[in-house]
């Protein structure tokens, strides 16, 4: 069993999703996923980053993200946590096209994508405490020999 | 101000006109921290009498989010005002994919290259 794992926790600032899915791309870079594997676990912790920052702080970049990722073997998890506002109906947030947000052109697909793009894919959420999603995502062409 | 904006933002658009069509070729990555940017240039040149279709040729977008549906979708909205079409070519797989699970495929056609998207607006238009 090998196993690595690393955490950051950074300003709630929407400059910092770029820095999010670019760190993780770069911890994993080692697993030699294919490009796609890449950009679709990319977009899975973009959509949640953004979504603690829009939703969880209402962009209030006091407020930090945490990101924690680990790697066992070839499977990843990711870890996305907010302590914003949580989420009050945790199965209507997931249905697709859902969004809070009618009127600011947000598709409201981002748990459908992070779904989409993860072999496993968990919410937890308390009001006024936060949100932390997790993903799994296993990479199928990694070339990596563990012992 | 807006040049040098744009180059910190990691993302930027080249406009491109032809007869009634507006070209937009989008570089970089596309997610919630440029979203508004991109909707700014776009809505700037989309305003415009003279443009009734669109085309967003996609070939040097490397990255795009469910914030960058958002962005096609309002997009949408405005060219089908003008009872325009808008077209995207040259989509990576990752981005299809995304726009596949959105639905945006039933509105919006997409072309292998920019010159048969233009192709077939020729014929329309």
């Amino acid at each position: 069993m090998s196993s690595n794992d690393m955490k950051i926790v950074f300003s709630a600032r929407s400059e910092n999703e770029k820095f999010a899915r670019m760190a993780v791309a770069s911890f994993i870079a080692y697993l030699d996923p294919t490009v796609e594997e890449l950009n679709e676990i990319k977009t899975a912790v973009s959509e949640a980053v953004t979504n603690c920052i829009i939703h969880g702080y209402n962009h209030d970049a006091s407020k930090q993200v945490e990101l924690a990722v680990s790697i066992e073997d070839t499977m990843v998890t990711i870890q996305i946590t907010d302590e914003g506002k949580g989420i009050e109906d945790i199965e209507l947030a997931r249905e697709p096209l859902f969004t809070t947000m009618p009127d600011g052109e947000r598709a409201g697909m981002g748990f459908t994508i992070m779904e989409s793009f993860v072999d496993g894919f968990e919410v937890e959420s308390e009001l006024g405490k936060g949100t932390s999603v997790r993903m799994r995502r296993r990479i199928l062409s990694s070339n990596v020999l563990f012992n | 101000m807006k040049k040098e904006l744009n180059a910190q933002m990691s993302l930027h658009t080249t406009i491109k006109h032809y007869r009634n069509i507006l070209i937009v070729e989008l570089n970089g990555e596309l997610d919630h921290h440029t979203a508004d940017t991109v909707r700014q240039e776009m809505d700037e040149a989309i305003i415009k009498a003279s443009v009734k279709h669109l085309i967003i040729n996609a070939k040097q977008l490397e990255f795009m989010d469910s914030s960058g549906i958002g962005v096609i979708l309002g997009r949408y909205k405005l060219i089908k005002a003008k009872q325009g079409k808008m077209l995207i070519c040259n989509m990576n797989e990752t981005i299809a994919k995304l726009l596949e699970l959105s639905g945006i495929f039933k509105i919006i056609d997409t072309y292998e290259n920019e010159s048969d998207a233009l192709s077939s607006l020729e014929v329309i238009s």
